[in-house]
């Protein structure tokens, strides 16, 4: 995987093809510099951020594969979350169980909204962006009418911790420390685990009562070679050192890169084993050996003193991170699928993909529920971690900083990926830290940060956006051997991703 | 009524006119004081008038529903300052009468705002020239880049008189700077008639509504003018333009400035009106508002014409200020106006983009 069977990295063209990555490393630099922070602060701040954001930011791949540009309209998967939220607060629900509920309010909605924003954007082919842009206002309007109006108006609710007093209308904040406060953060990943396992474990009993049955030599072999991995993971978890990480939810730096360290290199060679016994292939001990190699390097880093300080500084909520791994997993598996393969058909050219018969607006729709839902739970993560919903502003800036986010880290309106979104997410969020203080030392004025940073935020959109329609209008033009669709245009309109419809 | 001329006005202008007379018989039928409601009608109308002019030349140009006009209210916001610094720190026209003072300040104003405005409009139509068919995606949030720019430009900007600065303690200019002293209400003061209606006063800006006209005016001139049809060519059909003749990207830019232009000359006359000069994130949406106003009346993301701007200003500025006291009065929630600001603007642009079925300028 890494540095093998890849092309040289040649820092020259990189810095040519992400000429905003590059921008925003020096800015991230200088800010840190001229901020006098420390690097502790810096990391802490970020690694909150990182959890409660990316989730968000890896929601919006989706649809920019699938060619429908970035989905403005993830705020209103966000409006679902907090519709969610609003109804375990009314019902004085706690605990985990609070979460569940909460989700299965809001992930309906989430499809029920996403369903009704992909037929919007199907009518209007070509004009996703802006139309989200405008659809993001709009139900931003249906969401204050609801929250203002109908609340405690049309349905009375006698709830005098939520309800504005003497009027219709929903409190400004709801405190959340008694209901969803942490409780993904906080979650015991043991108890994840041990769900899994068990799950895992029945399944393959299935599958192996249907393979004996039906006498496949093969997959009872598989089956039995599977729930034997169960039961020695489940083995595993009796380790104390495992056990000891297992159970607590916080881990420092340290500790991951230590669990990522053994863990990894043990998995490593189980799944070489595992490919030996099973799939036949042949021991690659060289790649094995590098592999591991790399692993023992980066442990052997932490033992520098000032290292292995910062990195016990930092701790980070250690199931959230894996919600945000398994995200990642599931936008590179998505894309392996054969609504993936439409997906991304669709994405290229809706002509090609129409003449070879996938239903087109109807993969367009599949997409942006999946976005909408995914921005959904992404914002249920960011506010179990706030731990306070502001109900009228939490879903103000979701869409904006995400799209910022992912674009800083390289994406553009047609192609994005994790890695960019992850890098996006750190750059980005790292410059947020920073420049209140780099404005203040800089220029003894922190609102001059403050400013600024929003105004990267707009910038860097707008920048992107720009430089996507310019490189389409001096790139090739591919022509369809009819017309443009388009009477008034005076050029057609390559740049924004929309083919020309044959007449 | 023929059914020609029904097509023509359109049933949402019907409809909505309807409303309109609807609610001003319920606000005299429920008691309420209708007059000033009509009274701040008018002054409404005159006041985002221009702003919403400044549609018109961008869509017959081909760059599509400016959200961008922010840039040029920045502009306008910037000569209405420059004027304000020049009196209030140079003495300029301090040694007129205070009357003809503010006249003076107002024209200094202008002048300025133009001109910074036409420099913006230049660099921004040059900017959209390059990115043909996301036009309206890259100026909504150029706007918005803009706005939040000159968030940081107030703070640093080295303008110095007392009015318009933060007081002590603060750097930088105020949020929102009063008129009362410079030129606030010049226009709206300008010929005023004040009618005796049903016991209360109706009072017609006059001056407002002549200078909202006459602008119209030369806006309509010029579409009757050969660079304007020009333009209007080369927006509908730019290949056809280019047949004959025409430099497309030319009168884009011509379009692209006007419209600037023209949304510095409408801010400067937004804040004479309302009497305060709003900085940093105030003007942020209201490139939302003017592009709403002009759908409203009748204009489509390809056409518009000055007709619309009249009607559609009008139309949109009374539904704000009849229909939400008038809803008060009725269903007495607090405010509402805000929230319905928002659907009704959105959703009417989001209706003319799917109109549209994809064949705009995303």
């Amino acid at each position: 995987m890494d540095n093998v069977g890849k092309k040289r990295f040649s820092p020259g063209a990189w810095i040519s093809a992400n000429k905003v990555t590059a921008l925003f490393i020096v800015l991230c630099v200088g800010a840190f510099f001229a901020s006098k922070q420390s690097m502790a602060f810096l990391l802490g701040e970020l690694f909150t951020r990182i959890g409660r954001n990316t989730f968000l930011v890896l929601s919006l791949i989706i649809p920019v594969v699938c060619g429908l540009g970035l989905n403005f309209g993830i705020v209103i998967g966000a409006m679902a979350a907090q519709i969610g939220v609003f109804a375990i607060s009314v019902f004085e629900m706690s605990g985990f169980g609070s979460m569940v509920v909460c989700l299965l309010v809001a992930t309906p909605l989430a499809v029920l909204f996403g369903y009704g924003t992909g037929k919007l954007f199907n009518n209007m082919k070509g004009s996703e962006m802006i139309g989200g842009m405008v659809l993001r206002y709009c139900a931003d309007g249906f969401y204050q009418l609801l929250f203002l109006f109908i609340f405690g108006g049309v349905i009375k609710i006698d709830n005098i911790r939520l309800m504005i007093a003497g009027t219709s209308g929903v409190k400004n904040t709801i405190d959340l420390i008694d209901s969803i406060k942490y409780v993904v953060d906080e979650l015991p990943l043991l108890n994840v685990l041990l769900v899994v396992l068990v799950g895992t474990a029945l399944w393959q009993v299935v599958v192996l009562a249907g393979a004996l049955r039906g006498k496949q030599q093969a997959l009872v072999r598989k089956t039995l070679v599977n729930l034997v991995g169960c039961g020695a993971i489940f083995a595993c978890t009796y380790i104390p050192y495992l056990e000891k990480m297992l159970i607590t939810t916080k881990w420092s730096l340290l500790d991951a890169v230590e669990v990522i360290v053994y863990v990894g290199s043990a998995a490593l060679v189980v799944a070489e084993l595992y490919g030996k016994a099973l799939l036949e292939r042949a021991f690659e001990l060289k790649k094995l050996g590098a592999r591991i190699a790399g692993l023992v390097v980066v442990y052997l880093l932490t033992y520098i003193p000032s290292v292995e300080k910062l990195l016990r500084s930092v701790k980070v909520p250690v199931f959230t991170f894996c919600l945000i791994a398994l995200l990642c997993v599931f936008n590179q598996a998505i894309f392996k699928t054969r609504l993936g393969q439409n997906m991304r058909t669709v994405g290229q050219s809706m002509a090609v993909a129409s003449s070879s018969g996938i239903n087109v607006d109807r993969t367009r729709i599949i997409a942006i529920i999946l976005s909408t839902v995914l921005a959904c739970w992404g914002q249920l993560i960011s506010l179990q971690n706030i731990g306070t919903l502001q109900t009228y502003g939490a879903h103000d800036t979701v869409g904006q900083f995400a799209i910022a986010a992912l674009l800083v880290g390289g994406a553009s309106v047609h192609r994005a990926n994790n890695r960019q979104a992850l890098l996006g997410v750190v750059l980005f969020h790292t410059l947020f830290i920073l420049s209140p203080s780099a404005g203040k030392e800089l220029f003894g004025n922190a609102a001059i940060g403050e400013y600024f940073r929003v105004f990267i935020a707009y910038g860097v959109i707008a920048l992107s956006l720009a430089m996507h329609a310019w490189k389409g209008k001096s790139a090739p033009k591919i022509r369809l051997t009819t017309p443009p669709a388009t009477p008034g245009e005076g050029t057609p309109s390559e740049g924004n991703g929309a083919v020309p419809e044959p007449a | 009524m023929s059914d020609g001329l029904i097509k023509r006005i359109g049933w949402p202008r019907i409809i909505i006119s309807a409303v309109l007379v609807m609610l001003i018989l319920t606000a005299m039928l429920t008691g309420m004081d209708w007059v000033s409601l009509i009274n701040d009608m008018v002054r409404r109308w005159g006041q985002y008038g221009i702003l919403v002019l400044a549609m018109v030349p961008g869509i017959q140009c081909g760059i599509g529903l400016n959200f961008g006009v922010s840039l040029g209210i920045v502009g306008g916001l910037l000569g209405g300052l420059i004027s304000m610094e020049l009196t209030g720190q140079y003495g300029l026209w301090m040694s007129m009468t205070p009357a003809g003072r503010a006249w003076m300040m107002l024209l200094t104003a202008l002048v300025a705002g133009i001109a910074i405005s036409t420099l913006i409009g230049i660099g921004y139509g040059f900017l959209l020239n390059n990115v043909k068919g996301s036009e309206m995606t890259v100026s909504t949030y150029v706007g918005f880049s803009a706005i939040a720019f000159m968030n940081i430009m107030w703070l640093i900007l080295p303008f110095k008189n007392g009015e318009i600065m933060l007081p002590l303690g603060g750097s930088g200019l105020r949020q929102t700077i009063t008129l009362e002293f410079s030129f606030g209400s010049v226009l709206n003061n300008f010929l005023m008639l004040k009618i005796p209606l049903a016991g209360k006063v109706l009072t017609i800006p006059t001056g407002l509504l002549l200078f909202f006209f006459l602008v119209c005016f030369i806006v309509w001139l010029f579409f009757r003018s050969k660079p304007g049809m020009t333009m209007t060519a080369a927006g509908s059909n730019g290949a056809f333009a280019r047949a004959n003749g025409i430099n497309v990207n030319k009168t884009r830019i011509l379009g692209t400035t006007i419209s600037t232009i023209l949304g510095g000359v409408g801010i400067i006359t937004y804040a004479q009106s309302y009497g305060f000069l709003q900085l940093y994130n105030a003007p942020m949406m209201m490139g939302f508002t003017c592009v709403a106003s002009v759908l409203i009346g009748g204009a489509t993301i390809r056409r518009a014409g000055v007709s619309n701007v009249v009607a559609g200003t009008l139309m949109f500025q009374g539904l704000l200020a009849l229909g939400l006291p008038v809803a008060n009065n009725i269903i007495p929630v607090s405010s509402l106006s805000e929230v319905s600001r928002l659907i009704i603007s959105n959703g009417i642009i989001l209706y003319a983009l799917s109109k549209s079925g994809g064949r705009s300028r995303g």
